[in-house]
């Protein structure tokens, strides 16, 4: 019972959306499956958020390392939540968007959200760097490979590439870099992310077909 | 917390607060505003810390992080699916309330709030077993929704492509080697790429096919398949510098013009 | 001038590590991030700029723009978010600018929820200060975000009003005057999809473009161009790839367009600081690779 239901139900839902794509009397219900997947997507993020809080708390109550911090996340979490919910500050209705100027929301987002989320990003700079230096070493054929396409990119995506190699006559033109960088990207390149491609998309077509028709059940876990 | 930690507390806090004092006090700027962009760049340069090594200023600002960007995504899926989506379908009085359009109602839309309580029984000491129902039609959506979409685009679609003209432009042995030349828009250099992709993408494919030991002919395709995937793998890690230098450009031209005013 | 000296203080800095590979000296990972800081920084406050020619998957977007007839509704959907922004932003506004000068009607809309946030960006540095006079909900309007990746696209590629029954604000979708001959994607002239990250460009093509058969046209973060490129020009008609792609938009459209001849050009100022950093990222590969050879010339000599 408790695996059969969800069996039954990924069957379905599935099968229904499939169909869905083939009659379109049936695409009306395809949407409506959708818009649900939708909303029950929206139940996900509150799942996450009341996650956070039980993890916190715990790590709270416990005394657990770095504890202190636990009260950082849920005080961060609690008044972006409640200025979010009841809008403070609102310019206007109840139906104006929360990221409307002037709503405390929007402060926070732009003060809070977007500094620490694009410098915690801005980092890799420094870690791809230090990466490059220590990982990035011809030891055979196709890490030489590797490293030339890659210098090529790196000198075709900048102005240093045409600066260096501008003096080529016409008639040996590929060979300057920047059209180097764009004859690797729309051939070479493309042919290996193509490849890729289709290896993922055969992937994803299998997957799906084997948790359709009930193959795959890893994702129910263990009887009982 | 030691001496010195006490020492760079407190510089930090008079930093905080001369900044705030001086971006709300420069023009038409007020302290509300200098608070904010002082906020702003110290958590900048809190996250930056890291880089010397760990430290309770880093440790704060990723724990608020985590914490705010938990309720962002909340709060806007609250107000953009919640509101806009599922209350008009259900209810026209609390529709109205939140001053959404009247829709139609619908019933069917009871599911939805039944499976996402269901989800939320995961908190649940007792009754976790119940969220697989939800994640049941979460995963056969999903797989129905690409099931088609991946098959029709990432492999029709993707092979329908690969098979392109190997000679391009083609007026001739005569003209042909009598305009020979490494042009970059040349039809030499056309030919060879399509000679690439083509042969490119079906020696990556032989890379990826395990069933068959990779010996003989099949084997110096997989090698050539290899060779083409370093090439793919190379222009990747060029574009993800370029790509990771124009975050840090970003977050280093806030601090320079918006904080400092050092740039115009 | 400045730039001499930028040069130079890196390049002594840089030959300093050279030789002291050559000793086989390794160089510590602060060192590094001391380098990159100041290759980015300096050039920041010197403000090195360049010109730039579009590649073809660059210039076919804006080929694109230039040849839908005046009127033509365009979908923007800003799939990103602030950790993007630098890269995308000034895709986001340039393609903006673009689609309004030529009287293009735009409808905005995110699968990321940050995406409502950087929407106001293009709000406050394009669409007020620039087009002061488009009205919203006639001339553009911003439908903002739904949760639900591919299944919002899985909607409204047959029913727009069933996905986005309001505006951002609470306007209902049958006040909208640009939604009158609008009803599903497939009524769209064109979809620019701009991002970097799932739900993005990828899911657009997958759920929309291909079955709804519309043109799609996308600005990416660099780190997931490459991967885009297998879209081109069957699924996707072009493609802008990172901060390069935005400033051979940029550069282009000052071009053709004389009178934004004194626009922001975030993505031209960007390159400056990124071709010094780059710069710097290949010298340091090459002194870990010295360092390498001669470590292992040294271990074949003692073996």
């Amino acid at each position: 019972m408790r695996r059969e239901i969800p069996l039954a139900i990924t069957v379905f839902v599935g099968f229904l959306l499939i169909i869905s794509v083939f009659f379109p009397p049936v695409e009306t219900l395809g949407e409506d499956f959708s818009l649900s997947f939708d909303i029950i997507a929206v139940f996900a993020f509150f799942l996450g958020g009341g996650n956070l809080i039980r993890i916190h708390l715990k790590k709270l109550a416990r005394r657990e390392t770095d504890w202190m911090f636990s009260i950082v996340t849920l005080g961060g979490f609690i008044l972006m939540l409640t200025a979010g919910l009841l809008k403070i500050g609102n310019p206007g209705d109840i139906a104006t968007s929360v990221n409307t100027e002037g709503m405390l929301f929007e402060s926070i987002y732009r003060s809070v959200f977007v500094p620490l989320g694009a410098t915690m990003y801005a980092l890799l700079a420094f870690f791809v760097a230090s990466a490059s230096y220590r990982a990035f070493r011809a030891k055979n054929r196709e890490a030489t490979i590797l490293l030339v396409a890659a210098f090529i990119i790196l000198m075709g995506s900048t102005p240093l590439g045409a600066m260096a190699t501008s003096w080529m006559p016409e008639s040996l033109s590929i060979f300057e870099i920047p059209n180097l960088a764009v004859w690797i990207m729309s051939y070479a390149n493309l042919a290996g992310q193509r490849a890729i491609i289709i290896g993922i998309g055969l992937g994803v077509v299998s997957m799906s077909l084997r948790l359709i028709l009930g193959v795959e059940r890893s994702y129910l876990g263990k009887e009982g | 917390m030691n001496r010195i930690g006490i020492i760079v507390f407190a510089g930090v806090c008079v930093l905080f607060v001369t900044s705030w004092f001086l971006k709300g006090s420069v023009g038409d700027a007020t302290m509300t505003e200098g608070f904010l962009i002082t906020l702003s760049a110290f958590l900048t340069l809190a996250i930056m810390s890291f880089l010397y090594k760990d430290n309770p200023y880093y440790k704060f600002a990723e724990h608020l992080f985590v914490g705010v960007s938990a309720a962002f995504w909340m709060t806007m899926g609250f107000w953009s699916t919640i509101v806009g989506n599922l209350i008009p379908r259900i209810s026209d009085s609390l529709g109205a309330w939140f001053l959404q359009p009247k829709g139609e109602i619908n019933y069917f839309f009871l599911l939805p709030i039944f499976f996402g309580f269901l989800l939320l029984m995961r908190l649940a000491p007792k009754g976790g077993w119940l969220s697989r129902w939800p994640l049941a039609f979460i995963i056969g959506t999903t797989a129905g929704l690409n099931f088609v979409r991946y098959l029709r685009s990432d492999f029709i679609n993707q092979i329908s492509a690969t098979f392109v003209p190997l000679v391009v432009d083609w007026q001739g042995f005569g003209h042909f080697f009598g305009n020979l030349s490494l042009s970059a828009t040349g039809p030499l250099v056309a030919m060879v790429g399509n000679f690439v992709i083509f042969g490119g993408v079906i020696c990556g494919l032989i890379y990826f096919f395990f069933s068959k030991e990779h010996t003989g002919w099949f084997g110096t395709a997989s090698r050539i398949g290899i060779w083409v995937l370093m090439v793919t793998f190379g222009a990747s890690f060029g574009y993800t510098v370029m790509g990771r230098i124009s975050l840090l450009v970003g977050r280093l031209t806030f601090l320079l013009r918006d904080w400092l005013e050092l740039m115009t | 001038m400045a730039v001499a000296i930028i040069l130079g203080v890196l390049g002594i800095g840089l030959l300093w590590l050279f030789i002291g590979a050559l000793k086989g000296r390794e160089v510590d990972r602060r060192v590094i991030f001391v380098f990159i800081l100041v290759a980015v920084a300096a050039p920041l406050l010197v403000n090195i700029t360049f010109k730039f020619e579009p590649t073809p998957i660059v210039q076919a977007v804006f080929d694109e723009f230039e040849s839908l007839p005046e009127g033509s509704t365009v979908l923007f959907s800003y799939d990103f978010d602030p950790a993007m922004a630098p890269e995308v932003q000034p895709m986001a506004n340039v393609l903006t600018r673009h689609a309004l000068e030529r009287g293009h009607k735009i409808i905005f809309m995110c699968l990321f929820a940050t995406g409502e946030g950087q929407f106001n960006v293009t709000d406050r540095e394009v669409i007020q200060p620039e087009f002061p006079d488009r009205v919203n909900g006639v001339d553009w309007v911003n439908i903002g975000y739904k949760a639900g990746n591919e299944g919002v696209l899985n909607v409204i590629v047959t029913d727009f009003k069933k996905m986005f029954p309001t505006d951002v604000n609470g306007v209902p979708y049958d006040s909208i005057k640009i939604f009158d001959k609008i009803k599903s994607c497939k009524d769209l002239d064109l979809i620019v999809s701009i991002g970097g990250g799932r739900p993005g460009i990828k899911e657009w093509v997958l759920f929309v473009g291909d079955p709804g058969n519309v043109p799609i046209a996308t600005g990416v973060a660099a780190v997931v161009a490459p991967q885009l490129y297998p879209y081109y020009p069957k699924q996707l008609i072009g493609l802008l790839g990172g901060v390069k792609g935005a400033a051979e938009y940029e550069s282009h459209f000052k071009k053709v367009y004389p009178k934004y001849a004194d626009m922001a050009t975030p993505a031209i100022f960007m390159m400056g600081p990124q071709t010094i950093a780059h710069i710097v990222i290949m010298a340091f590969i090459v002194i870990g690779n010295l360092i390498f050879f001669l470590g292992r010339r040294k271990e074949g000599e003692e073996a």
